[in-house]
C-alpha cells in the first residue's frame, strides 16, 4: 500500500506504481469526478491540481505523485462554493458536462495565480481543455465572473 | 415498477403495438403512496408508471424518457410537465425512464433520442401528463373538502380552497385511486409561466462537483473492469488470440473474445489496459483489407454517373438547363467525420443466468435492450437498461456497438464488468458521417434570374443498415435533407439520389445529411449569385417571397450581422436552411492575412417556433455552430488498408477556446409549432464560412475540410 494525499486526506492505495493518477483516483479511490477523455494529455478532462498546479492526471504515474497534495473536483470546495463553481452555475455553463471538471480545475488554477485574467490569459490557460459541446464562450464569461466573485470575497 | 413496465412492454410485436395504442389513447402516470416503498401504478389496465411519481413527502419525480446528452432534455421536458402540473421547476427531481413502449418516440417509432425530436415529441405528451395529474389531485381535494373541483386552484404544489391548502403529497394517495382523465384542457400559450422562459438547467449543479454519473462512472458491488481491442481494419473480425502472458499479469481475471475483438477483464482498468497490450491477437481483416479514401471516392464518382432516384421534380430542369442563357456546374466532395464524444464509448453489464442489468450512455433504449439480450441469449424483457448521463451523443450513441463486449465479459466471469474503450479505439471504430459526391447545376436566364436547379446526390445510406424497413421502398429520408426542401422560387428543380455503399458502416452524425446537402446547396447558391453578378444576400432574398419564415431569418441574420458593412479587410458569407422544423440563417465574417484565416464572428438568426427554454436553445445553437465549425475547419477521417488513420485529438483536431469566434445568436419570437434545435446550426455554419472565404479570396471551396484546401487555419 502506498500513501497518497487527496483532497486534504491522507489515504492509502494498492495501485501499482506505474498506474496513472487518473485511474488511481477513479478506480482505486472511487473519485469519478475526474474524467478520462484521451489518455494522452490532449483534452484536459482529467485535470487535477498537484500542489496547486494544474496537471493532466492521465500522464502522472502514482509513483511520481508521492505524497504531494492532490486536489480533484470533489475537493475544490465542500459545497460548490468555489468562485468558479458559483460562476459556472450562474451562467449555466455545462451542456453534457463531461469536460467541465477539467475546465473548472484549469480555471481555478488560473485564478489562483492571476486574479484578473484578460481574454488572452484565459485563452492560454484553458487551451488544453476541449469542450465538444462548444460551451467555450460561456466558459470565458464564467472565468471573468469568477474573478469578480473572488475579488468580492477578498474585499 | 420497472419489472412491471418490462413485463408489459416487451412481449411480442403484436403486444407491443397493442400497448402502443393503449398508451397513446390515455397517458399513464403513477403516484407514489406515502409510507410505501413501492410506488403504486395507476391507470386503466395497470399500465406502468410513465411520467411522474408524487410521494407523500411531496417529493415529485419526473421520469424523462429522452437521454440527457447535454441538449437539456432533463430540464426542458420537465418544464413541459411542470407547466401543467402546477409546481416550481426546482421542486422536481428527474430520473431516467426505464425501457417501455409508453416511451416510444412518436416521431421515430422506438425509444430513441435523436433527430432533434425531443421537444417536438414531448410538446403535447408531457403537458397532457401534467394536466392529467393535476386534474386527479384537484378532484381528490374536492372530494375531501366536499366542494366542486371547479372552485379550486393549484398553487406551487398544492391545491388551494380559499385559505385551506392540501399539498400534492397529502393528496397523492387519494388521487391515485381515481381514474386517469382522458380529456384534459391544456393552457393556451399566453398563460404559460414556465414554458418559453429561460430557466436554469436542473442538471448543472451536479456537473460542477463531480457527482453527475456518466456511463464511465458506474460502480457496482464486485464490479470488474474491461479493456477492449477491436480489429484495426473496419469490418474485420477476430481470428484468434493467445492470452497466456496477459493472464499472468497483476489483477487479470480473464481474457475473452467477441466477434470482432478481445476483452481483458481485471480488478482495475489500468491493469486490464496494460494486459491487453500483452495479448497476441490474430485478426481477419476481411473485405476492407485494401480499402482507402481513393477507392471510396472512385466508387462514389462512378456511381454518380448513374441516373439516381428522383427525390423532387418541379417543372423540367433538364430542358430548362439546356435553354438557359448561362449554365453553372460544379462537383462537391465531402469527407467522413468522427463523432468524437468526449466520453469514450463504455458500458457496464451485470449478466446473470436469467436476467441482466445494463448501465449504458445510450441514445436508444429499445435497440440497446434488444442487442444486449441477443448477445447473451436472453429475451429483451429479461434485460433492464439503466440510462446514465451521456458525455456527448451527437448520434454516436444511437449505435449499440459498445454494449456487446460488456455483456460477453460479464457473462464469462459471472460478475458485473465495466468496459471502457480507449480514445484510440473510439476514434478508429466509429460509424463515420458518410462521405458525399454531389454534382449540381444551375441555369440563369439573360437577366441573371435562376430558372433551373439540379442536384444529384451520391453516397451510402445509414438508414439501410440501422432501420432497413424504412428504405425497402422509399429513399433514405436521412440522405436527402436540406435538398428535397430547397426553398428558392425556381420554376425547374430536380433532386436525385444515388445510393452507393462504401464497404464500411456509416452513422448518423449531428444534423446527418443536412450538413452535407446544405453545404452543397448553399455554397452553390453563392456560385450562382456570383455568375449572375448579384449580391449573395439579395440574390437569395429575391427568391424567397413565398417563404416568409426563410425570408425572415435571412433578413434578420443579414441585418444583425451588418451585411455589406463589414470593417475594411473583413468579408462576409451567408447561408440558410430549414431542418427539424427550424428555420435558420447564418452570416460568417472573416479576414485573411498572408493566407491565414481568422473567423471574427458568426451571426445566427433562428426561428424554431415556440421555445420551451430559450437559455437551452441558445446553448444548443451556439454549441452546434461550433461543432460544425470544427468539422468544416479540420474534420477528415481517412483510411489506409481499411484502418482509420486518426487516433486521438492530435490527428483529429477539435476547436479550442482561443480559436472560438464571437457567436451572436438571435432567437426570433414565433407562435409556430416547436422545431428541433440541437442540429441545424451544425449544418449552416459550413457554407456560411466557405462563402465568406470566397468573398475574401475568390477561392471556391468545393471540398472540406478547409485546412486541406490551401488555407491556413492556425
Amino acid at each position: 500500500m502506498a500513501a497518497i494525499n487527496v483532497n486534504g486526506k491522507a489515504l492509502e492505495t494498492d495501485a501499482a506504481p506505474d498506474t496513472p493518477l487518473l485511474w488511481v483516483l477513479r478506480d482505486h479511490l472511487g473519485l469519478t469526478g475526474t474524467k478520462f477523455g484521451c489518455g494522452a494529455a490532449l483534452c484536459g478532462a482529467c485535470t487535477v491540481h498537484i500542489d496547486g498546479e494544474p496537471a493532466r492526471s492521465c500522464q502522472v504515474a502514482r509513483a511520481d505523485v508521492g505524497t504531494r497534495r492532490i486536489t480533484t473536483i470533489e475537493g475544490l470546495s465542500a459545497d460548490r462554493s468555489h468562485a468558479v463553481q458559483k460562476a459556472w452555475l450562474e451562467l449555466d455553463v455545462p451542456q453534457c458536462g463531461y469536460c467541465q471538471s477539467g475546465q473548472l480545475m484549469s480555471a481555478a488554477a488560473l485564478l489562483a495565480q492571476n486574479p484578473s485574467p484578460t481574454d488572452a490569459d484565459i485563452d492560454t490557460a484553458m487551451a488544453g481543455n476541449i469542450c465538444r459541446c462548444g460551451t467555450y464562450n460561456r466558459i470565458r464569461k464564467a472565468v471573468h465572473r469568477a474573478a469578480e466573485l473572488l475579488k468580492k470575497e477578498n474585499a | 415498477m420497472n419489472a412491471e413496465a418490462n413485463s408489459l412492454t416487451h412481449n411480442t410485436r403484436r403486444d407491443f403495438l397493442k400497448l402502443g395504442v393503449l398508451a397513446g389513447g390515455g397517458l399513464v402516470l403513477g403516484i407514489g403512496l406515502s409510507g410505501c416503498s413501492k410506488p403504486a401504478a395507476i391507470g386503466a389496465g395497470g399500465q406502468p408508471v410513465a411520467w411522474l411519481r408524487i410521494a407523500g413527502d411531496n417529493t415529485i419525480t419526473v421520469l424523462v424518457d429522452k437521454s440527457e446528452m447535454g441538449q437539456g432534455v432533463y430540464t426542458a421536458l420537465t418544464q413541459l410537465l411542470a407547466e401543467e402540473l402546477g409546481v416550481a421547476l426546482e421542486a422536481i427531481r428527474v430520473e431516467a425512464a426505464p425501457v417501455g413502449a409508453v416511451y416510444t418516440n412518436n416521431l421515430l417509432g422506438a425509444q430513441i433520442t435523436g433527430g432533434s425530436t425531443s421537444v417536438r415529441d414531448a410538446w403535447e405528451k408531457l403537458r397532457k401528463a401534467g394536466a392529467q395529474a393535476r386534474s386527479m389531485l384537484v378532484q381528490a381535494a374536492a372530494a375531501q373538502w366536499g366542494v366542486g373541483a371547479d372552485t379550486l386552484k393549484v398553487d406551487s404544489g398544492a391545491v388551494v380552497n380559499g385559505r385551506k391548502r392540501l399539498t400534492f403529497g397529502e393528496l397523492a394517495e387519494a388521487a391515485a385511486k381515481l381514474p386517469v382523465p382522458t380529456e384534459v384542457t391544456l393552457k393556451p400559450a399566453k398563460e404559460f409561466t414556465l414554458v418559453g422562459k429561460p430557466a436554469k438547467r436542473l442538471d448543472t449543479a451536479s456537473k460542477l462537483d463531480g457527482t453527475a454519473i456518466y456511463g464511465i462512472d458506474v460502480k457496482l458491488p464486485g464490479m470488474l473492469h474491461g479493456a477492449f481491442a477491436q480489429c484495426p481494419t473496419l469490418g474485420g473480425t477476430l481470428a484468434g488470440f493467445d492470452a497466456a502472458q496477459a493472464k499472468t499479469m497483476p489483477g487479470v481475471k480473464d481474457v475473452v473474445g467477441t466477434d470482432n475483438g478481445v476483452v481483458v477483464i481485471a480488478d482495475h482498468y489500468w491493469q486490464a489496459y496494460k494486459a491487453l497490450g500483452a495479448v497476441k491477437i490474430k485478426w481477419d481483416a476481411g473485405a476492407n483489407a485494401s480499402l482507402d479514401n481513393d477507392a471510396i471516392r472512385a466508387r462514389l464518382r462512378k456511381a454518380a454517373t448513374r441516373n439516381g432516384r428522383s427525390v423532387r421534380n418541379d417543372g423540367n430542369a433538364a430542358a430548362a438547363l439546356k435553354g438557359a442563357a448561362k449554365v453553372v456546374r460544379a462537383t462537391y466532395e465531402l469527407p467522413m467525420l468522427a463523432h468524437a464524444t468526449l466520453e469514450p464509448q463504455c458500458c457496464t453489464a451485470d449478466v446473470r443466468a436469467d436476467s441482466a442489468d445494463v448501465y449504458a450512455p445510450t441514445q436508444t433504449q429499445t435497440i440497446a435492450q434488444a442487442t444486449a439480450a441477443a448477445v447473451v441469449g436472453l429475451k429483451p424483457e429479461q434485460v433492464k437498461i439503466h440510462t446514465t448521463l451521456l458525455g456527448g451523443g451527437f448520434g454516436r450513441r444511437l449505435e449499440v456497438d459498445f454494449i456487446g463486449a460488456a455483456m460477453v465479459a460479464s457473462k464469462a466471469v459471472g460478475k458485473p464488468v465495466k468496459v471502457i474503450w480507449s480514445r484510440e479505439q473510439d476514434m478508429t471504430h466509429d460509424t463515420y458521417r458518410p462521405p458525399a459526391f454531389d454534382t449540381v447545376a444551375g441555369g440563369l436566364d439573360a437577366s441573371g434570374k435562376l430558372v433551373a436547379w439540379k442536384l444529384d446526390l451520391t453516397g451510402p445510406s445509414i438508414t439501410a443498415r440501422m432501420f432497413p424497413p424504412v428504405v425497402e421502398t422509399a429513399i433514405d429520408p436521412f440522405a436527402i435533407e436540406a435538398a428535397s426542401n430547397y426553398p428558392y422560387d425556381v420554376p425547374n428543380i430536380a433532386v436525385n439520389y444515388n445510393r452507393e455503399e462504401i464497404g464500411i458502416d456509416v452513422g448518423y452524425w449531428r444534423s446527418v445529411s443536412h450538413a452535407l446537402n446544405c453545404f452543397v446547396a448553399e455554397s452553390f447558391m453563392d456560385e450562382l449569385a456570383s455568375a449572375a453578378g448579384k449580391d449573395p444576400y439579395a440574390f437569395r432574398a429575391a427568391m424567397l417571397d413565398k417563404q416568409p419564415r426563410f425570408k425572415r431569418v435571412l433578413d434578420e441574420a443579414a441585418s444583425r450581422a451588418g451585411w455589406g458593412k463589414a470593417p475594411a479587410g473583413h468579408y462576409q458569407g451567408i447561408a440558410l436552411m430549414e431542418g427539424y422544423g427550424t428555420y435558420m440563417a447564418q452570416v460568417a465574417e472573416v479576414s485573411m492575412k498572408d493566407g491565414t484565416l481568422t473567423i471574427h464572428r458568426i451571426t445566427c438568426a433562428v426561428d424554431c417556433g415556440q421555445m420551451v427554454n430559450p437559455n437551452i436553445v441558445d446553448q444548443q445553437i451556439e454549441g452546434s455552430i461550433l461543432f460544425g465549425l470544427t468539422a468544416a475547419l479540420w474534420g477528415d477521417i481517412t483510411l489506409v488498408r481499411g484502418e482509420v488513420q486518426q487516433r486521438n485529438f492530435d490527428s483529429y483536431r477539435m476547436l479550442r477556446l482561443p480559436e472560438v469566434p464571437r457567436i451572436d445568436v438571435h432567437l426570433l419570437e414565433s407562435s409556430e409549432a416547436p422545431g428541433g434545435v440541437g442540429e441545424p446550426g451544425t449544418a449552416v455554419v459550413g457554407p456560411a464560412l466557405a462563402n465568406a472565404i470566397f468573398a475574401a479570396t475568390r477561392k471556391r471551396l468545393r471540398s472540406l475540410p478547409i485546412a486541406k484546401q490551401g488555407i491556413v487555419t492556425v
